[in-house]
C-alpha cells in the first residue's frame, strides 16, 4: 500500500471533500485520498508519478492519455479517479516486463511508428487492447481500433505497421 | 586493418533505429508537464470570451479569497513591472495580458497562481471582468473598410488597420509581358486559417530563485536561445542568469516558436513568489491563442503564350494577421518567403503585392510546418498551374514539364531573385507519373464519366526554400540565422554532441550522431546527442523552417571535421610521420606508403590527452558555427488520385504518390516518417482542418470536436518514391524535408477535386474542400469561398 502525501492550505482543507480509493495500477494494489472530482489521469500522472500518461485535449479527442480499464482501453482524462476504486488499471509503464520490452513497443521503434512520443503510450496502449481482442487484425482492423487516438507526426502508416509487427512477434511467442 | 564499415557504424545512409524512442516507449519521455519542482505553485490563465471590448473593471477579489490562491496577475499588475505588452518577432507588440481592451476572444486578461491546477482553475472563473463591447472585424474586407474600428489604438501613428504593404518584383515589366499574353488566366484563392495543434499544448515552469538570481525555465519552445534573449530583453535581467531549459517537447510544427504571455506571466509570477510556477495550456487556450497559420487571400494571375509557356506572374497577397503582427519569420520579409512562389518555373516576370491587416482574431501566423508562408505560396502556385493548364486546355503534366527550369540551368535566379542550385524536376515528375499510371488512369477517369462517375487526377510539383539563414539575408530581430554543433571526443573514443537546434520528433538524437559517424567512424551509438539546455548548448536558432539539417546539421559535419583535423596532426605524432604522408579513411588514419600501419580515431582520442604532440593544446573538442552560403532546394511531385460522390460532395482519396528529392538522406526510416507525417497535414488541410469565426469572433475550432484532425481510418495509405540531387553547397549534400509534403500535398488534392469536377463550371472551392462545399457547387457550378465569417443561426 502506498500513501499519498499533499499539503492543502488553511481553509482548503475543510473545504475540500476527499474519498479514500484503492486502484490496482500495473498489478500493485494503490491507496490513494483524492477529491472526487480529481480525474484519473491527474492521478496517474501527479499522484502516482506515472507521466507516462499524457493529456493532449481534455475532450476524449486525442487519445494520449488512454490507459486499460480493467482490460478494456478509457480515456483516462474523462474519467474520474474515484470510478476507478475497486478496478486494475493498466498504464504504459506497465506494457514492459521486468528485462524485456513488450512486442508493441518494440514494434514501435522497428517501425518508427513515433516521432515526438508524445501520443505514444496512449497509442500503444489502444495497440494492445486490440491485439488483446484480436492477435492477427487487418490493416482495416488496426485503423479502427486506433481513430480514437491522434497523432501529428507520423501520418499512422508507420504506426499500423508497428501493430502488424507486434501481433507477428506475439504469434510467434505463442 | 581497413576503414570501418559506414553502415554497421549508423553512419549517413543507415535508417538506425531511433535512440530517444528507447524513453518514449516506455513512457519515461521528459515533457514540460512531467517535471515536478520542490514547491512548485500553479498557473492558469482566464481568457476574454469577446472578441473586441473595452475593460472597464476587473474585480479578483473573490479569487484572492480563495484558499491556496497565492496570488493574481492582471494587466495593471503587468503594467505597474512594465511587462504589460511585449515584442514580438515582427517588430510589432503583443499584450501580455490586457490593459485597455481585448482585441480577440481568447486573449489573456489575468493569471491565477495557486497550489493546485484545480484551484488555479477555479479562481480564474471568480474572477469577475467588467466589458463594453465593441464591434468585431473578422476579415480583411471590414478591416480595410472605410470607417473600420480601429483594433490597434495602442499604436502611435496607427490610423487604420493596415500591418505593412510590401512589394517585390517587377511590376513594369511585368505589366509588358501581361500586355503581350495570348491568354491570361486568373483566379482567386483562400487558404484558410489552420492550428499546427500538436497534441503536446504548449507550457512552462519558471523557477527564480532569489539566492542566486538565477532564472531557469522549463519551456516548450522549438527555439531556447531566442527565448533566452528574448526574456534578457524585455524583462531586464543579466542573461548570464537565464537558463531556458526545452526538455522533450510533444510535437512543435511551428506552434513552439514564439513567445506566449502564459510563458511571461509564469516567469514574473515566480520571480514576485520567489518559488517554481507551472503553467500547462490547455486545449481549447492552445487553438484559440496561440499561433495559428495560414488565412491568406489571394488573386493571382498568369500571363500565357498559346504554346503553354508562362510569360509572367502577377500575386496580389492578402494576410490576415489577427490582432498582433507576431508571425515568425525573417524580419526584412513582410510576408515571408511567399515570393518563392513558382521557382521551380522557368519564368522571366513576376510581381508580387502583399498586404497585412489587423482583425479581431488570434494573433500568431506562425510557419506551421513550413518554411514562412512557402505553404500558401506553393498552394497558390499550384493552384495557379492547373488553373492555366485548363485555361489553356493542355495537359497538366505536359504544361507543368514544359515550364520546369531544366536540369542544365543551375544555378536559377528566380524572378523575385532567389538562387536554386539543383534539381531534376522532370524526372521526378516522370517517376510520380509512372508510379500512379498516369496515362492509363486518365483512360479509367474517361470510362468512368460515361457511367456518372467522377474521378479526378492532381498533381503538385515545387521547389522550397529550406533552411535560413544565410545570414546576409535572414535574420529575426537582427539576429543572424546561423546555427552551431559543439563536438567534445572523449579519451576512450566516446563523445558527447550538442548543437543550437531543438528536436521536437526529427530524430536528432539519431541522425546527428550518424553525421559524426560518417565524418570521424566513431560508431553512432557512441555519440550522445544533447539540446534545448542553453546553459550547456553553443547559441544556435533552434529547430523550425526545415533547417535543422540544412543549418545544424552542416555544422555537426564542419565541427567533426575541425576535429578530424586536430586528429590528423595527432595521428601523424603517434605514427611519427610527417601530416602530409598521413591519409584518412572512415575511422583510421594511416600511412600513405604503407596502409597497414595506422591509428584509430579512437587512439588518436585518448592521445590528445594522454600523448599529444609538443606545443600542442590538450583535448579534442571543438565548436562550429554554421553560416549557409544558401538556402537548400528540394523538390518534390505529389500526385493524388480521388473519386467524388456526386450524390453527397464525399471525396475519397485512391491513392497518393509522393516524389520527394531532398539530395542525401541521412536517415532514410527518419525522411520517409518525415514525409507521411506532412502528407497527412496535407491531406488534414485540403480535407478537414479549420479555423474559422462567426461574426460575433467566436472562433469555431476551439477544441479537437469542432477542430478536426485526421486519424488513422481516414489518412490515407502513402506510396513513396526517391530522386536524388545532392545539394551543391551543403558539407553532406543535404537539404531541408521536414516540411515539404505540409507544403506541396495541400494544392495536390485540391487539384484531384477540381480535376473530377471538370466541366461542371467550377473553378475553385476553398480549402478544406468539405462535402458540402463540393455538393454546393456541383448543384450551383459556382466556385466556394470559405472566407469568415460563418452564417449562424441569428443571421
Amino acid at each position: 500500500m502506498t500513501s499519498l502525501f499533499q499539503e492543502v492550505s488553511p481553509g482548503a482543507a475543510e473545504e475540500t471533500p476527499t474519498r479514500q480509493i484503492t486502484v490496482t495500477v500495473n498489478g500493485e494494489s494503490r491507496t490513494a485520498v483524492v477529491e472526487p472530482r480529481l480525474v484519473l489521469a491527474h492521478l496517474l500522472r501527479n499522484g502516482l508519478n506515472m507521466t507516462g500518461t499524457h493529456t493532449g485535449c481534455d475532450t476524449s479527442n486525442c487519445g494520449a492519455c488512454t490507459v486499460l480499464f480493467d482490460g478494456k482501453p478509457v480515456k483516462s482524462c474523462t474519467m474520474f479517479a474515484v470510478q476507478a476504486d475497486g478496478h486494475e488499471v493498466m498504464t504504459v509503464e506497465g506494457l514492459a516486463g521486468p528485462s524485456e520490452l513488450h512486442a508493441i513497443q518494440e514494434g514501435f521503434k522497428e517501425e518508427h511508428g513515433l516521432q515526438c512520443g508524445f501520443c505514444t503510450p496512449g497509442m500503444m496502449m489502444a495497440s494492445k487492447a486490440l491485439l488483446d481482442e484480436n492477435p492477427s487484425p487487418s490493416e482495416d482492423e488496426i485503423r479502427w481500433a486506433l481513430s480514437g487516438n491522434l497523432c501529428r507526426c507520423t501520418g499512422y502508416q508507420n504506426i499500423v505497421k508497428a501493430v502488424m509487427w507486434a501481433a507477428r512477434k506475439l504469434e510467434d511467442q505463442g | 586493418m581497413t576503414a570501418v564499415d559506414e553502415i554497421k557504424i549508423g553512419g549517413m545512409g543507415a535508417s538506425r533505429r531511433r535512440v530517444e524512442d528507447n524513453r518514449f516507449i516506455r513512457g519515461k519521455g521528459n515533457y514540460v508537464d512531467d517535471i515536478v519542482l520542490p514547491g512548485m505553485l500553479h498557473m492558469e490563465i482566464l481568457r476574454s470570451p469577446l472578441a473586441h471590448a473595452r475593460i472597464k473593471s476587473i474585480d479578483a477579489s473573490k479569487a484572492w479569497a480563495m484558499p491556496g490562491v497565492r496570488l493574481v496577475l492582471t494587466g495593471e499588475t503587468m503594467a505597474a513591472r512594465n511587462l504589460a505588452w511585449m515584442p514580438t518577432l515582427s517588430y510589432d507588440t503583443q499584450a501580455v495580458l490586457a490593459t485597455d481592451k481585448v482585441r480577440f476572444q481568447g486573449q489573456e486578461v489575468a493569471c491565477v497562481i495557486a497550489d493546485d491546477p484545480y484551484i488555479a482553475k477555479d479562481a480564474c472563473e471568480a474572477i469577475v471582468v467588467d466589458y463594453e463591447p465593441l464591434p468585431v472585424i473578422v476579415n480583411p474586407t471590414q478591416s480595410l473598410a472605410e470607417g473600420a474600428p480601429l483594433i490597434r489604438d495602442d499604436k502611435e501613428n496607427q490610423s487604420n488597420n493596415v500591418v505593412y504593404d510590401w512589394e517585390v518584383g517587377d511590376k513594369d515589366g511585368t505589366d509588358r509581358v501581361f500586355d503581350q499574353a495570348d491568354v491570361i488566366s486568373k483566379i482567386d484563392l483562400h487558404y484558410p486559417r489552420s492550428h499546427p495543434a500538436p497534441i503536446e499544448c504548449c507550457g512552462s515552469i519558471a523557477d527564480f530563485n532569489r539566492a542566486t538570481s538565477k532564472l531557469t525555465v522549463y519551456m516548450t519552445t522549438q527555439a531556447p536561445h531566442i527565448i533566452r534573449a528574448a526574456v534578457a530583453l524585455v524583462a531586464e535581467l543579466p542573461e548570464q542568469m537565464i537558463r531556458i531549459i526545452s526538455p522533450d517537447i510533444g510535437g512543435g510544427f511551428g506552434n513552439k516558436v514564439p513567445v506566449y504571455p502564459g510563458y511571461v506571466a509564469s516567469i514574473l509570477a515566480s520571480i514576485l513568489l520567489e518559488r517554481p510556477v507551472k503553467w500547462i495550456e490547455d486545449r481549447t487556450g492552445n487553438l484559440i491563442s496561440t499561433g495559428f497559420a495560414r488565412d491568406i487571400y489571394l488573386h493571382g494571375e498568369l500571363a500565357l503564350r498559346k504554346d503553354g509557356r508562362i510569360l509572367g506572374v502577377r500575386m496580389k497577397a492578402t494576410a490576415d494577421h489577427g490582432a498582433f503582427f507576431s508571425d515568425a519569420q525573417p524580419s526584412k520579409f513582410k510576408i515571408g518567403l511567399m515570393h518563392s512562389a513558382f521557382a521551380c518555373y522557368d519564368i522571366p516576370n513576376a510581381h508580387l503585392e502583399a498586404r497585412g491587416v489587423y482583425t479581431n482574431k488570434a494573433p500568431g501566423g506562425v510557419a506551421y510546418r513550413c518554411s514562412f508562408r512557402v505553404t500558401e505560396a506553393m498552394f497558390f502556385q499550384e493552384r495557379m498551374v492547373q488553373a492555366a493548364a485548363d485555361d489553356l486546355g493542355m495537359d497538366q503534366a505536359e504544361f507543368r514539364r514544359i515550364n520546369f527550369v531544366r536540369d542544365d540551368d543551375f544555378p536559377h535566379r528566380t524572378p523575385w531573385g532567389f538562387l536554386t542550385d539543383s534539381g531534376q524536376y522532370g524526372k521526378c515528375l516522370d517517376v510520380g507519373l509512372e508510379a500512379i499510371g498516369y496515362e492509363e488512369f486518365l483512360k479509367e477517369k474517361e470510362e468512368a464519366a460515361k457511367r456518372g462517375r467522377l474521378l479526378g487526377i492532381g498533381i503538385s510539383t515545387m521547389t522550397e526554400p529550406l533552411g535560413a539563414g544565410n545570414s546576409r539575408e535572414y535574420d529575426i530581430l537582427g539576429i543572424k540565422m546561423f546555427d552551431s554543433a559543439e563536438l567534445k571526443i572523449h579519451m576512450t573514443g566516446k563523445a558527447l554532441l550538442r548543437t543550437g537546434a531543438k528536436t521536437q520528433g526529427q530524430g536528432h538524437e539519431t541522425t546527428w550522431a550518424q553525421i559524426v559517424a560518417h565524418e570521424l567512424g566513431l560508431p553512432a551509438e557512441d555519440i550522445l546527442v544533447e539540446e534545448g539546455d542553453t546553459d550547456t548548448a553553443p547559441f544556435g536558432m533552434g529547430t523550425y523552417a526545415s533547417r535543422s539539417t540544412p543549418v545544424a546539421g552542416a555544422a555537426v559535419a564542419m565541427v567533426s571535421r575541425k576535429i578530424r583535423a586536430k586528429a590528423r596532426k595527432i595521428a601523424a605524432h603517434l605514427l611519427e610521420i610527417s601530416e602530409e604522408d598521413v591519409e584518412w579513411e572512415l575511422g583510421r588514419f594511416y600511412v600513405r606508403s604503407q596502409p597497414d600501419r595506422g591509428v584509430t580515431i579512437q587512439e588518436c582520442a585518448m592521445a590528445a590527452y594522454s600523448n599529444m604532440p609538443d606545443g600542442m593544446e590538450p583535448g579534442l573538442e571543438n565548436v562550429a558555427y554554421y553560416d549557409p552560403p544558401n538556402l537548400t532546394w528540394p523538390f518534390a511531385c505529389y500526385i493524388v488520385t480521388v473519386e467524388v460522390d456526386p450524390e453527397t460532395g464525399v471525396w475519397d482519396v485512391l491513392r497518393l504518390v509522393a516524389v520527394d528529392d531532398c539530395g542525401v538522406r541521412i536517415n532514410p526510416m527518419i525522411v520517409e516518417g518525415q514525409i507521411m507525417g506532412g502528407l497527412t497535414e496535407a491531406y488534414a488541410m485540403a480535407n478537414m482542418q479549420f479555423i474559422t469565426f462567426d461574426e460575433h469572433g467566436n472562433c469555431i475550432g476551439s477544441n479537437f470536436t469542432d477542430y478536426l484532425l485526421p486519424t488513422a481510418w481516414e489518412t490515407p495509405g502513402i506510396e513513396l518514391h526517391e530522386v536524388e540531387t545532392p545539394c551543391p553547397h551543403h558539407p553532406i549534400g543535404a537539404k531541408g524535408i521536414g516540411e515539404c509534403a505540409a507544403v506541396g500535398g495541400p494544392a495536390a488534392f485540391v487539384n484531384a477535386v477540381m480535376d473530377a469536377l471538370k466541366g461542371t463550371g467550377v473553378r475553385n472551392i476553398d480549402m478544406p474542400v468539405f462535402p458540402d462545399r463540393v455538393y454546393e457547387a456541383l448543384q450551383t457550378g459556382q466556385d466556394v469561398s470559405g472566407a469568415p465569417p460563418v452564417r449562424t443561426d441569428e443571421t
